[in-house]
């Protein structure tokens, strides 16, 4: 019996959680086109989430794709279709990989900065100061974060997919001598703007869920050094299940 | 001031950075858009033939092995139903004879298809706007597969259904 009762609670209790998400998220899209107005806020933001997350984005982008280089390589040629390797590449990397990878990193790099940021805002009652010189807090600190990262994060995962491009393109025609014209002409046959588009849409979703769950956690975390680090803990592991959940779906509504 | 600017310039130079990439996706991944490194001097020769298989527009066009062009337009002649591919060569090598064959080849098993031209013996050299004449159409899979069954069935009515007699006809496909 006390078993059902706690299965129950935690069922309401998550519930719970996804609603506020969604009221969260709701509030920050009513809030946004005021915020838009300000601009510089926003910059400031995209600087941080987007500029600062360049490094790890593009040396990460370079390996997956030299990785992918030398692996599609290695099974393509089995096949005597090494020709092939661009297309393969360029469509694991721009459908797949720059999407889902660069969430995780940025999840990772700037959704973690974000919540412990947002969050010691919280323990030391910065935001409760801002209410009291009557600024809304989620207008003044919130929402330009959030618009900066959901800028910032398909414009890193485009970066990342050419990269990776690069990445490939060194392996496999330089180092494996892969005819350079075969690689090329192949993969502008075979990928369409339906693949980019994909990539695209699918990177839009993971940033605004990537953001959206580094602001929320870091706005209601406890107001100590432990729930900081609660928070921070919290956004790094729900934005990554959250993006590969998403991942299968968005996909499986693609294809 | 002065950090602010610094700030304003970072985030710039990474949106740019950023919608460069993606306009790199979106026109040199893809069949659409301008293509760079193209450059240089080409001329055009077409060729009609029965069956193009699948190639595509951007398949290479090869001489010897050697990646001389490629293919930059198909279309349907529906006069005759045949394919009219455009073939784009570059004008480094303009002294192919003019009654050279083209024919349609598969890159290795699963690779795409790609036009190869073999010399002929003329005097003359294909200029820009000509067409080649001789031509050989795509090996289809599923027709060779068919005469190969065909062959089949036809030799098991006889003592011995010699699989060498069956395999013939890929034989030439392997020695062109």
């Amino acid at each position: 019996m006390t078993v059902l009762r706690e299965l129950w609670g935690s069922l309401v209790e998550s519930l719970e959680e996804l609603g506020a998400v969604s009221r969260f998220l709701i509030q920050l899209v009513l809030y946004s086109p005021r915020a838009l107005l300000r601009f510089d806020l926003i910059a400031r933001q995209i600087f941080n989430s987007g500029a600062l997350s360049l490094v790890i984005i593009m040396l990460s982008g370079l390996f997956v794709g030299m990785v992918l280089g030398l692996q599609g390589f290695q099974l393509l040629r089995r096949f005597g279709s090494e020709d092939a390797l661009g297309t393969a590449a360029a469509i694991g990397l721009v459908r797949e990989l720059g999407p889902v990878i660069t969430a995780l990193l940025f999840a990772g790099r700037a959704g973690t900065a974000l919540a412990s940021e947002i969050g010691l805002m919280r323990a030391t009652d910065q935001l409760s100061a801002m209410e009291m010189m009557a600024v809304d807090p989620v207008r003044r600190v919130v929402v330009p974060r959030f618009l900066g990262a959901v800028i910032a994060m398909p414009l890193l995962s485009a970066i990342f997919s050419v990269i990776g491009l690069y990445g490939a393109q060194l392996v496999g025609v330089q180092f494996m001598h892969v005819d350079s014209g075969s690689f090329w002409s192949q993969m502008q046959a075979a990928v369409a703007l339906r693949d980019i588009n994909e990539g695209f849409t699918k990177s839009c979703i993971f940033g605004v869920a990537c953001s959206l769950i580094a602001v929320h956690q870091g706005y209601n975390a406890s107001p100590t050094a432990e729930g900081v680090g609660l928070a921070t803990t919290r956004t790094v592991v729900t934005s990554a299940v959250v993006v590969l959940f998403l991942d299968y779906l968005l996909t499986s509504v693609f294809l | 001031m002065g950090k602010s600017s610094t700030l304003n310039v970072g985030a710039g130079t990474f949106v740019l950075l950023g919608f460069a990439a993606l306009a790199f996706l979106t026109t040199q991944t893809t069949s659409h858009g301008v293509h760079f490194g193209r450059a240089g001097h080409f001329y055009t020769v077409t060729a009609e033939f029965d069956n193009i298989g699948d190639l595509k527009v951007g398949a290479p066009v090869s001489m010897s092995g050697v990646d001389i062009g490629r293919v930059t337009r198909i279309d349907l002649d529906t006069k005759a139903y045949r394919a009219v591919v455009a073939l784009q060569l570059n004008s480094k090598y303009n002294q192919i004879p003019s009654d050279s064959d083209a024919s349609i080849y598969t890159q290795g098993l699963l690779g795409g298809k790609f036009v190869g031209l073999t010399a002929g013996g003329a005097d003359t050299y294909l200029k820009d706007k000509d067409q080649i004449d001789f031509t050989q159409s795509a090996i289809v899979l599923e027709n060779l597969i068919g005469q190969l069954v065909a062959n089949f069935t036809k030799g098991s009515g006889s003592s011995d259904a010699p699989p060498a007699k069956s395999a013939t006809p890929t034989t030439p496909e392997k020695t062109k």
